[in-house]
This record gives C-alpha cells, sequence and structure tokens, in this order.
C-alpha cells in the first residue's frame, strides 16, 4: 500500500517540477524561437518555420553593439580586477591582524550590503561630476570595486586556513605579503572563482547606474545599449528586438550552458557562507 | 618583541585595509551621510546655492500622494514577490535535490532566468505581454475565447505584471541557496524519522523546513533588499505607469532626481528608503531571530 501511494507521489512530484521547468524555460524558449525565424512567424508557431540569421544581423548592424560588448568587457574586467586586488588585502587584514578599531570598520564593511550603491545613485552622481569622470567606465566601475561582499566572503575564507602555514612561510622568511601571495591566495582559490563568477554576471547584467552614468556610444555597456536600442519602437520588429536581446545575454547563457556546474556552484558557495 | 610585533600589526592592519576603506567611504558611508545633510535643503539651480529648508522636504514627501503610490506599490510588490518566490524556490530545490528523471535539465530551466541580464528579461516579457498577439493573449483567447489585454497598460494589472517576471527572475536564484542548505541535512535525521513511521510531508514540516530557517533568513533578507533595489525591468515594461501604478521607490527617486533634477526632495526620499531598509532588516532579524534553529 504504501510503496504504491510512494510511487504515485514521486510521479506527482516528477510532473510537477516538469511542468514547472518548462513553464520556466519558456519565454526564453520563445525569444530563442522569434529570434532565429522570420518577422512573419513571429506571433505564428510553425514547427517548420524556415530558419534565419537576419535578425541578429540587423540587430548587429542597427546599432553599436560591437562597440557596447567591448565597453562592458572593459567594464567587468576593470572591476573584478580591483575587486580581487582591493578585497584582498583587505580580507587579510581582518582575518589576520590585530588593530584597534577592527571591529568597528568590520561592521562599516558589513553595512554596505545592506546600504549599497545601487541605492546612493543622487550623491554618487554628484561625485562623478565633481571628479569629472561622468560619462567614462571608471564612472561605472567606482562605486562598486570596494566591495562588502566580496571582503566578506574572502575573510571567511582566510579563517579557516590554518595559522600553522601561515607561521611556516613566515619562519622561512615570507614577508607579510609574502604570505598572503604564496599562501593564502593560492588556497583560496575557489573562492576567487565563485566570487569571480558571481560579480562578472551581476556587473554584466546592471542597469541603472550605467543608465544614469553614460550618455554616450563610446561608454554604454550592453544592457543601456540594448534598452536604447529597444526603446527607438517605431520600426523595429519584435524579431529583431529579441535577436538583440539574446545577444546581449548571450555570452554569459553560453558560459553558463557550458560551465553550469560551476555556475551554480559558486553561487552556492558566495551563498552559504 | 611582543609590544613591537603588536605596534607592526596594526600598522601592516591599517595599510592593508587603507585602500578598500577609501573607496568604501567615498563611494557609500559619505555619499549616506551627505544625503541626509542634503536632505534638509533646497536643490542648488544655477547660480542659486542651496537653501536650508529644515523639515520642509520632509513635509513636501509626506504629502506627495505619489510617494505614499509608490511607497504601497513597493510594499504590495514586496508581498507578492517574496514569500511566492521563496515558497517556489524551496519546490525547486526539494525537487532538485530529489532522484528526478532529466534532473539537469529541470535544474538548468529553473536557474537560467538568473544569468539573463534583467533588461534583457523585461524585453523577452514585454513581448509576451503585447495587446493582441503577445503570447498571453494568444493562449488566453485560444483556451477561453477572451478578449486582447492590455496587461502593463492597466492600473490594475501593470504591478502584478511585474511580480510574476521578477517572481520568475528570482525563485531560480533562491533555489541556489536552498539546495546547498538541503545537501549539508545530514540524511540520518530523514532515515530516523522514515523508520518512525513520518510520511514525506511529516519530514518536510518538522524537519527539513525548520532546518532551513537560517536560509530563509538569509534569502528574505537579500529577497527584501532586492524588491527595493531592482527596478532595471520597470523602465522596459511600463516605465512606471500608467499614472504611477507600477513606480516603485527607487525608480521615483530615479524621476525625481535625474528627470525633474530635483536632487534636494531626491535626497529626502532616498533617506525614506534607507530607513524603510534598515527597519526591514532589523525588523527580520528579531522576527526570525526566536523561530532560526542554529546548529
Amino acid at each position: 500500500m504504501t510503496r504504491i501511494s510512494d510511487a504515485f507521489d514521486r510521479s506527482l512530484n516528477t510532473v510537477a517540477a516538469w511542468a514547472l521547468g518548462v513553464l520556466w524555460v519558456l519565454p526564453l524558449a520563445y525569444a530563442i524561437w522569434t529570434a532565429f525565424h522570420p518577422a512573419a512567424y513571429e506571433a505564428r508557431f510553425d514547427l517548420f518555420a524556415p530558419i534565419t540569421f537576419e535578425n541578429f544581423v540587423k540587430a548587429w548592424e542597427a546599432a553599436p553593439f560591437a562597440r557596447y560588448f567591448l565597453n562592458t568587457f572593459i567594464l567587468v574586467t576593470l572591476i573584478l580586477a580591483c575587486q580581487f586586488f582591493l578585497c584582498t588585502l583587505a580580507a587579510y587584514a581582518f582575518a589576520r591582524f590585530e588593530f584597534p578599531g577592527r571591529n568597528v570598520l568590520f561592521a562599516l564593511v558589513l553595512l554596505q550590503l545592506l546600504v549599497m550603491p545601487d541605492i546612493l545613485i543622487v550623491e554618487n552622481y554628484k561625485t562623478m561630476r565633481f571628479l569629472d569622470l561622468v560619462d567614462t567606465i571608471p564612472a561605472i566601475a567606482l562605486p562598486y570595486i570596494a566591495s562588502g561582499f566580496g571582503i566578506f566572503l574572502l575573510r571567511q575564507t582566510f579563517m579557516t586556513i590554518p595559522k600553522e602555514l601561515d607561521e611556516a612561510a613566515r619562519v622561512e622568511g615570507a614577508s607579510f605579503l609574502g604570505v598572503l601571495w604564496r599562501v593564502y591566495i593560492p588556497l583560496a582559490k575557489p573562492t576567487y572563482l565563485a566570487y569571480g563568477l558571481v560579480s562578472v554576471s551581476h556587473h554584466w547584467n546592471n542597469f541603472l547606474w550605467p543608465l544614469i552614468v553614460t550618455n554616450s556610444v563610446e561608454t554604454r555597456p550592453v544592457t543601456v545599449g540594448l534598452s536604447v536600442f529597444s526603446s527607438i519602437d517605431s520600426g523595429i520588429e519584435w524579431s529583431v528586438i529579441n535577436a538583440a536581446t539574446l545577444m546581449t545575454s548571450g555570452p554569459l547563457l553560453i558560459a553558463f550552458l557550458l560551465f553550469q556546474r560551476q555556475f551554480v556552484q559558486s553561487f552556492m558557495r558566495a551563498g552559504i557562507k | 618583541m611582543k609590544a613591537t610585533r603588536f605596534k607592526r600589526d596594526w600598522i601592516h592592519g591599517w595599510l592593508l585595509l587603507l585602500p578598500a576603506m577609501v573607496f568604501l567611504f567615498a563611494f557609500t558611508h559619505i555619499p549616506a551621510v551627505t544625503t541626509l545633510i542634503n536632505s534638509f535643503y533646497s536643490t542648488p539651480r544655477g547660480q542659486r546655492p542651496a537653501r536650508f529648508l529644515g523639515l520642509d522636504n520632509y513635509e513636501r514627501m509626506l504629502a506627495d500622494p505619489v510617494f505614499w503610490k509608490v511607497l504601497w506599490n513597493n510594499l504590495w510588490f514586496a508581498l507578492g514577490t517574496i514569500p511566492l518566490s521563496i515558497a517556489l524556490a524551496i519546490a525547486m530545490a526539494l525537487w532538485v535535490n530529489d532522484k528526478l528523471a532529466g534532473r539537469g535539465f529541470v535544474r538548468m530551466a529553473y536557474f537560467t532566468p538568473t544569468v539573463l541580464p534583467l533588461i534583457a528579461v523585461a524585453n523577452i516579457w514585454l513581448f509576451f505581454y503585447t495587446p493582441g498577439f503577445g503570447l498571453f493573449d494568444q493562449l488566453t483567447r485560444g483556451l477561453f475565447g477572451w478578449p486582447a489585454s492590455n496587461y502593463l497598460g492597466d492600473p490594475d494589472t501593470a504591478l502584478n505584471a511585474i511580480i510574476v517576471v521578477t517572481v520568475w527572475k528570482e525563485a531560480g536564484f533562491f533555489m541556489i541557496f536552498y539546495l546547498a542548505a538541503l545537501q549539508a541535512i545530514p540524511v540520518s535525521l530523514k532515515e530516523a524519522a522514515q523508520i518512525e513511521g513520518a510520511g514525506r510531508w511529516t519530514i518536510f514540516w518538522r524537519i527539513t523546513f525548520p532546518l532551513l530557517m537560517p536560509t530563509t533568513l538569509f534569502v528574505s533578507i537579500n529577497a527584501v533588499i532586492n524588491s527595493f533595489r531592482l527596478v532595471d525591468h520597470i523602465f522596459i515594461l511600463t516605465d512606471g505607469g500608467p499614472d504611477n501604478a507600477s513606480s516603485l521607490l527607487l525608480f521615483y527617486i530615479y524621476e525625481t532626481a535625474f528627470r525633474y533634477w530635483e536632487t534636494g526632495y531626491a535626497a529626502t526620499l532616498t533617506v525614506a528608503l534607507l530607513v524603510l531598509l534598515s527597519l526591514l532588516a532589523i525588523g527580520q532579524f528579531f522576527l526570525f531571530d526566536r523561530k532560526v534553529h542554529y546548529k
């Protein structure tokens, strides 16, 4: 009796899980479908509709997407490099040094998890105008490079590294920076990978702040470029907009499909600690 | 010897922290303080510098119907998105954690929206919601013979339409945290319960769900912050309209500051947002604190 009800229960769960899964991919599948078919099929589902790449060509030619991609690439690289540098040093200080004000400063770092630069757009814009950085890529990056989340994550990782390794390296004559470079950073590689993936996908997708602080083709990242492109809604076909949409999310999506396991594990690792 | 070691530790610690702290203060702490200061001043215009207004901006805010409107919208938005996406996230995590046929596909399906930019997500859904030939209208016409409806253009449905998009985007993200938590629960607990004759439902409510409480606290704090922070899709889907029916607090701050250039009043609105966020974070912490079972 229980075995039958158990099997029934299990199959019911499988069906529900699949139904939700199908529902969840539907929007994306539909966008892919329209992007690869002529505009005439965008509201008409036909399994044998001809496949075309024309929508992608049209979108690519209609707006300077190549430049937008370059901007986004520079942006995420800049942010990631600065975050790794700043967060590593700060995390090392919090994890292994005793100094007055440590707890207060750490609380201030954690405060950034609540009071994020995303919310302080008005004042940060004023700062950028004061620094004469409006409409530059560094202006998009600067508010995010000292990441409270990154510092916290790396500190937690550094604290799990046995002190004996640290002391052994010091006995061999390594300086405090040498110890960081030769002991802590190599052992924290998985955390760097996890944080890197989270950071890149976050800043690739970021929109509001770049929208505010950029106003030219030379600085706009793809998200802002896409919104500019699709808001001139006169005459652009849906299939072309969908092609542009897929294009902007494409690199991240492909990377995700290829490295699915690492992605999921990275987000998990970034989340639990 | 000991003393000099300490002194050197101090200096090393401070030096290591210095670069990060400079940027942290420059773009988080100082702006937060100047926001508070500027909220008491008028907006400087051209030759006219900012004047001290006292509480005028706050009085204006309390009398501003749009402020109350977006505040209510935001609360509805939070209530509509958070419990639903957390419930879905738990269900997703339980399913994906189980031995399920085609688990890889299902997990990918749940998680994919998370890697898409919110702007791209909005574009995809905008097409869904298009009156007449969008997918929703085609489905409802085909299945129930309903007439075309403008989900995003109708003040009654615009916010709900945005809630649907947000739940779709966020549930898979939260699933990851639950998945991690589920994998940390010892199997022996479940087995013991099974020997005692407990059903799956009982096991979930008596064992799994309580053990997931710390995750729920973490996820819900994240979700609350997100519900005040993520407004990207509004730009594409409704632009806050019709008549602010789908505008949220941060979107209103953006409009006030960068469309009407009223930075003084925008600072006041930002203070309201910061106060609200802090209260919610503290409140949640205490609410959950009694129920959370730490290991």
